[in-house]
Order: structure tokens, then sequence, then C-alpha cells
């Protein structure tokens, strides 16, 4: 493929697949996302395959191996378009029945989706409980996307919004687009990312960075994966538009070593990119370029601390930096660098293409668009979920999650991980809103969420938090290190019976002082799931500790 | 460069623009100790022992002064209840890994810490890094380095570099705030177990 010079060499490129492609012809879309490909969707994809080429349908139905769709739970899941029929637990015995059915434009009952209590199917992807509550901005694309093909991206409108950007818009207008559509940052702490970008933008220094913030150390969040996995395109699209505004040549991109389809699917996806003109020099003939590196994590959660990731860039060990000068300032060799989040590039298109109006119409009034959020712990449904900004817990736990398994009754809610919190099961009608969250003691953090039942025992759940995180302290500095290492000793002799009543005590200092005291925000924010414990689940901590033992079931 | 005038526990102090609080701090003659502060090191910012109170454009936070730059009318208190309370809290924290090191000692009569508070895990380093960062930056030798993550992390000489370069060396060892001995330890054990020089050294998996 020749490199594209210009927006119209893109739109006439855009012209030419939509052309080839014919929109009512079937599309079978078998998911191998993490969940589904660990439930070897590849077979069934495999036999879609084999299906296809016996009974001479090539040319009449096509197949699409893609990124996640979403409910895990129920994979391997299959979508055949155009009109998202869902067929769910899929094994390669039913695809002979789906292909037919297929092609006479019946459904294959067997496969499609059945309430658990009524029986009452849902056929297609708008009926299904799961997904009819969900608004999928940016998960939504995964099934119509094969991540190893660059023209799916562009049938969907792919790289439209960095042509937009490119040849209609001044850096500064583009700026301007994402303070007002208030994008807040998705990787944790909610900064406006905006604001981050100005001050780069800013800062004196003429050589700057953006990063794409892959890590996703967050223990049961999948969500950065999905993204990009299953689109990497979308991620790279937002990326150079940032770039583009904030006047940077070149890009990183940091991600897990240790995910070997999303690995594939970057570098193919970069290779194409350049290849198509999306980045690198002259973009779509604009005079703008922007080249971009792929980097791997080094398998430690704080490489995906600001300053960490930006130290392991540069070669080094992932040592968070203990500067009181922000990384947008000087990040990566001491240049101004602008580090965001995989999701929160991934809103930047749309809201090029759409505009800030339409964006901020969506969300709670301090925080706009759709959130990912993966669901996980003791709910029947779990998976990727996309939502407003704003939905009631409720609504996700019950009318997408399906509410608690095997009927047990909710017991509390864990947001963000180990640096998160959990909140009691009458909070559940709090809202998914970064403020909101933090104020409750349940930060959203990347958007991992954890049900649990009534079966948990609190004291466990902070003891296992605990235990992941000390490992992951990088050790540079007394109150996290040892802090950390003197907390997970108390709870651990509180699970095992060995509790003393002084031990509230040093807990309560040991969280005071690591949190103010560490260097990064590990430490800073390593007592938080803690802190919620001591805010609503005291008595059970005292109840412990006066009763030895009587240890509790499971932690999550 | 002008000067930047701040306040110190109540007494106006200059310093030149760059410099840290606990720079001005100890040209005014105010002390606030330290742990893994070294003039002719670049500041670390480990033990977080120098933390102070500052106050700048009403809001209260507490910072580390070996990194905290001075700024114009900052104000700067090096004790209150909440930095008394940070600072023996580490001194704890510390006393359960090197309960006899003098300076733990001196600080935990000031401060009023209890060295028993935490269970004893003797190993005498507090990983303050500070031999390992004057080997790198003044010796630039690199024969120190940090393993492991955590409570995991410990200070381990590289054998091939230290067979040839510390027998002569040795200045880092006065820098160790808890007991030199434990460094002459390890650079023996490091010894004996190193490769004899002639013979060609395995790669390390
Ligand atoms: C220990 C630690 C781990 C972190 N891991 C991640 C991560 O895996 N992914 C991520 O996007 N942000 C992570 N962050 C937050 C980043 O430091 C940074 O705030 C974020 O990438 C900025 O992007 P955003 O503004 O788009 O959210 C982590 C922070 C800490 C303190
Ligand atoms: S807070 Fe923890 S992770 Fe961060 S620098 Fe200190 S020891 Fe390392
Ligand atoms: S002297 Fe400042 S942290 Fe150690």
């Amino acid at each position: 493929m020749p490199k594209l010079e210009s927006v119209a060499a893109l739109e006439s490129l855009r012209s030419d697949i939509l052309a080839r492609r014919d929109a009512t012809r079937p599309c079978i879309a078998v998911c191998a996302g993490a969940a589904c490909d660990g439930l070897d969707s590849i077979t069934v994809a495999t036999a879609f395959k084999s299906e296809i080429a016996k009974q001479g349908l090539e040319g009449k139905v096509d197949l699409r191996v893609t990124g996640c769709h979403g409910y895990c739970e129920k994979g391997p899941n299959v979508v055949v378009g155009p009109k998202d029929v869902c067929y769910f637990e899929v094994t390669p015995e039913d695809v002979p029945g789906i292909v037919s059915a297929t092609l006479k434009g019946e459904v294959f009952e067997e496969r499609v989706y059945k309430d658990p209590q009524t029986g009452a199917k849902a056929v297609h992807m708008d009926e299904v409980p799961f997904y009819k509550h969900q608004t999928r901005l940016l998960i939504g694309d995964n099934p119509k996307i094969d991540p190893m093909k660059i023209e799916d991206y562009i049938a969907i409108d792919g790289y439209a919004a960095l042509a937009k950007a490119l040849s209609t818009m001044t850096p500064d207008e583009v700026l301007n687009e994402v303070k007002k559509a208030n994008l807040r940052g998705r990787g944790g702490g909610g900064f406006p990312a905006g604001s981050k970008w100005e001050t780069t933008k800013n800062a004196p220094e003429k050589t700057k960075y953006v990063i794409v913030n892959g890590h996703e150390g967050e223990s049961a969040a999948f969500m950065d994966r999905a993204m990009l996995t299953g689109n990497p395109h979308k991620v790279i699209e937002g990326l150079i538009i940032g770039a583009y505004a904030i006047g940077a040549q070149q890009g990183f991109i940091y991600t897990r070593h240790d995910a070997p389809r999303l690995v594939e699917h970057l570098k193919a996806a970069m290779a194409q990119a350049e290849e198509y003109g999306f980045m690198g020099e002259n973009i779509l003939g604009s005079g703008f370029s922007c080249n971009v590196e792929l980097h791997f994590d080094v398998g430690i959660f704080v490489s995906g601390e600001s300053s960490g990731l930006m130290r392991s860039i540069e070669g080094n060990a992932p040592e968070p930096r203990p500067k009181y000068i922000r990384t947008s300032v000087s990040g990566i060799w001491d240049k101004p660098s602008n580090l965001n989040n995989v999701e929160t590039w991934a809103n930047v298109p749309q809201i090029i293409t759409r505009g800030a109006d339409w964006f901020t119409s969506i969300g709670s009034e301090r925080s706009k668009g759709t959130k990912l959020v993966s669901l996980s712990g003791n709910v029947v449904n779990s998976g990727i979920v996309e939502v407003p900004m704003g939905t009631p817990l409720r609504t996700l736990i019950f009318d997408i999650g399906g509410g608690v398994r095997d009927g047990k009754s909710l017991k509390a809610i864990h947001f963000g991980g180990a640096m998160g919190g959990s909140i009691p099961a009458d909070q559940i009608d709090a809202k998914l809103d970064f403020d909101e969250m933090s104020k409750l003691g349940a930060p959203i953090g990347a958007g991992g969420l954890l049900v649990m039942d009534e079966d948990t025992d609190m004291v466990e759940v902070a003891r296992y938090l605990l235990d992941f995180l000390v490992k992951e302290s990088c050790g540079k500095c007394v109150p996290c290190r040892e802090g950390m290492y003197q907390m997970l000793k108390i709870l651990t002799n509180i699970t095992e019976g060995k509790g003393k009543t002084s031990d509230l005590d040093r807990l309560g200092d040991l969280m005071e002082v690591t949190s103010a005291a560490s260097l990064c925000a590990l430490g800073k924010t390593a007592s938080d799931p803690l802190k919620s414990m001591m805010r609503y689940f005291k008595d059970e901590y005292e109840t412990r500790i006066a009763t030895g033992g009587g240890a509790g079931s499971q932690a999550i | 460069m002008t000067d930047i005038v701040l306040n110190i526990d109540g007494k106006e102090v200059t310093a030149a623009a760059g410099a840290t609080v606990l720079d001005a701090a100890r040209q005014a003659g105010i002390h606030i100790p330290t742990l893994c502060h070294f003039e002719k090191l670049e500041a670390y910012g480990g033990c977080r022992l120098c933390m102070v109170e500052s106050e700048s454009r009403g809001k209260t936070s507490y910072v580390v002064s070996c990194l905290y730059p001075v700024e114009n009318g900052l104000v700067v208190r090096t004790r209150s209840a909440k930095v008394d309370k940070i600072r023996r809290l580490i001194i704890e924290e510390l006393m359960a890994h090197a309960p006899e090191a003098p300076e733990l000692v001196a600080l935990a009569r000031e401060y009023g810490a209890d060295k028993d508070r935490f269970e004893k895990e003797p190993i005498y380093c507090i990983l303050c890094g500070l031999c390992e960062r004057y080997c790198a930056e003044v010796k630039q030798k690199n024969a120190i380095g940090f393993v492991g993550n955590g409570p995991e992390r410990e200070i381990s000489f590289v054998p091939e570099i230290a067979a040839k370069e510390c027998n002569d060396c040795k200045e880092c060892f006065p820098l160790c705030p808890t007991s030199y001995l434990q460094a002459a330890f390890v650079l023996v054990e490091s010894l004996t177990f190193a490769p004899a020089a002639a013979e060609p050294v395995a790669a390390q998996g």
C-alpha cells in the first residue's frame, strides 16, 4: 500500500474499501479476547473457517476474528452481523448449525441468551441484558474489527478524526476541544487531560513527548488490554492527534510484555499505520510528523506510575522520581512528557469527530463521557462493561452484572484494586463518578470493580490486597516499604487469630504515616483499602481481634 | 539569580533560587534530621525523615525538605505534632531492623520512639542507599547495587567489580548510618563467593 499523501487519498481509499464490501452480507465475528482465547475460541474460529470452505460459502459469509466483545462470562462469544445476533458459549460442534441458520436468515436457538430465571430468550445484542444497559462508544467497535487489518478500522471511519484535525483545525483548536470536552484521565487520577496537554505544550523545551500508559497493573482490570488488543488503531489515532495538539514529535506506547496477542496486534497496527502514513513523517501530507516507539514494562506494578514509567522508557529501573516537578514539564530525558492512559487516548478521536458538546452531553456533571469497567468477583456476569459516567452502581452490578452469584446477598463493592477501597452494599445507589466515588473512599481507579458477597471476609480482603502491593513496592522509601510490611504482618496475625487490641492503634498510625510520607502514589494510596475497612467494616476487625480468629471464608 | 525569602520556624531565611528547604534550613542553623542525605550526592528522598510541614498559598502539605525547592513566601515548620509523628513512626520501623544503631537510638530518644513497637527482624541495613550512590556518583564504579523489591530489597556488591575496586577504597563504610560491619560482611561474603579473577565469569541468568 503506498503511503496516503492527503486527506482526499484517505477518503478515496475509504470509499474503495466500502465499495468492495457488501453491508448486507453476513459476517461472523468470533471473539479472541483474553477470556474467550483462554476458552480456546480459536478452535471455534477454525471450525467456522472449514465450514465456510466446505459449503463453498466464501464471498457469501465473512468471518472475522476480533478482540474482546465484553461478555467474558459467556465466552466463547460469537456475534453475527449485520443484525448482531449474539451466540454464547459456542463450541465447534455448534458451528454448522450457526452457519446454516445464518444462511437462511434464521437464528440458531441453542446458543442464544436465555434468562436464567424465566428462560426468556434474547437474540440481538441490543436485547441481551448484559449489553442493553451499556453505552459502548469505545469497546463497541471491537466486534467490527479484525485488529490485524487496518482496513477494518478505516471502514468504520477510522483516522477520520486525525484527518479532520490535521486538515481543518489548528493545534490550539484541537487542544481547546479536548479541554472543552472536560476529558478526565482514565488511568486512576481523573486529572483533566486538556490541562495536562496544555502544560506540556507550554513548557519551554522544544522536544516534547506523548506517551500511552498501557501498563494496566491494577488487579482485576482488563479494559486497557481489551482496547489495545482489540482496537489498537483507535489508541494510535488518539495519540497522534494529541501529539499534533501538543507539538510533540515523538510518541511512546508503553505496555505489557506478557500479553502475546496484544504485542502482536500492536506491532502490526503500528507497522500498518506507518505504511499508510498515519504516523511517521509528513502525516497525510500535512507537514506534521510524529514517530512512535513501542516499549515494554518490566513486570513490576510501579512501572505504571508516571515517573517510574518514564525512567523505564529511558532504560533505567522504574523507580519513581522524587522530584517536585511534574513529568508534563520534565519527564523522559527531562523533556516535557505528556502521559495518558489507553482509555483516555481512545476517547480523543470521537471528541474531535463529534465535538466537545456531544461528549459533554454524556455523563455526570463533573465526569463526562463513558467509562470502561472490568466487572468481576462474585457477580453473575463478569466482563468488560462500558457505561456513561454517573451510572448508578446498581445498574452495573444488577442490571448488567445480573446480581450476586449463587443467589447470595451483596456485602461490599470494591473499586480500584490494591490502591482503591471497599464500600458496603447500602451504597449501591452511588454513582460511577470520579469525585463521588473518591469521597466514598472507593475511587474508581482504572475501573476494576469487584463484587463481594455475604461470605467475604473483610480482614482477608485487606490482607490479600496488601500482600499483592507489598511485593510491588520498589522499596526505595521507608514508609512504603516498611509501613506496608508492618501492616501486612499485623493483618496476617489478625486473620490467624493472633490479633491484639493494640493492633488497631498501630494500624491507624501506619496508615496515616504511609499515606502522608511515601514518595510516590503507590505508597501514598497503599493503605486506602484498609482505610475504607476502618470506615465501614471496623466492627468486623474488632470482633475478629476480640474472638481471636473464627476465620471467615474466602477473600475475593 | 535572585534570592528567595522564606520563613522557617518563624525565622526569615534567604536562600538561592534552586536551593532546597534543607539547604536553606542548614544555612540558617536550623536542624532537620536526615538519614539518606549527603552533600556530595544527589538528593534521594528515601528515608523521609527530613519531612517538614510546608504552607504555600494557604495550603498545608508535608514535603521532604531534602528535595523540596525553596519558594518565595513559603512557610516551613520543621517540628509539629504531625511531623513528629511521621518521624517517630519511621524511626520505629527502622529500629525493627537496626535496634542498636547509634543514630537511631539518639533519634528515638529525641522523638520518643519505642524501639520495640514492631517485631524485631534485625538485618542492620536500613537501605538509605548512601553506599550505593556514593559508589555510583562519586567513585563511578557501581560496585554496589540494590536487588529485590519492597521488603525484599537489599544491597549487594557486584563481585567482579568489588574484587577489583573495594579493597583499596572502602570509602563508603563510614557513610553507613547503622554500622559498616554489615557492608564489610556483605563484601567479604561476595568476595568469598566470587569466581577467581583468572577464570571466565559465568554469564548471569
Ligand atoms: C503505582 C502506580 C501504578 C500505576 N499504574 C498505572 C497503569 O497501569 N496504567 C495507567 O494508565 N496509569 C497508572 N498509574 C497512574 C499514572 O501514574 C498516571 O497518572 C496515568 O497514566 C496518567 O494518565 P491519565 O491522566 O490519562 O489517567 C499508576 C500510578 C501508580 C502510583
Ligand atoms: S512509595 Fe513505594 S513504590 Fe513509591 S518510591 Fe516509595 S517505596 Fe517505591
Ligand atoms: S534526607 Fe530527605 S528523605 Fe532522607
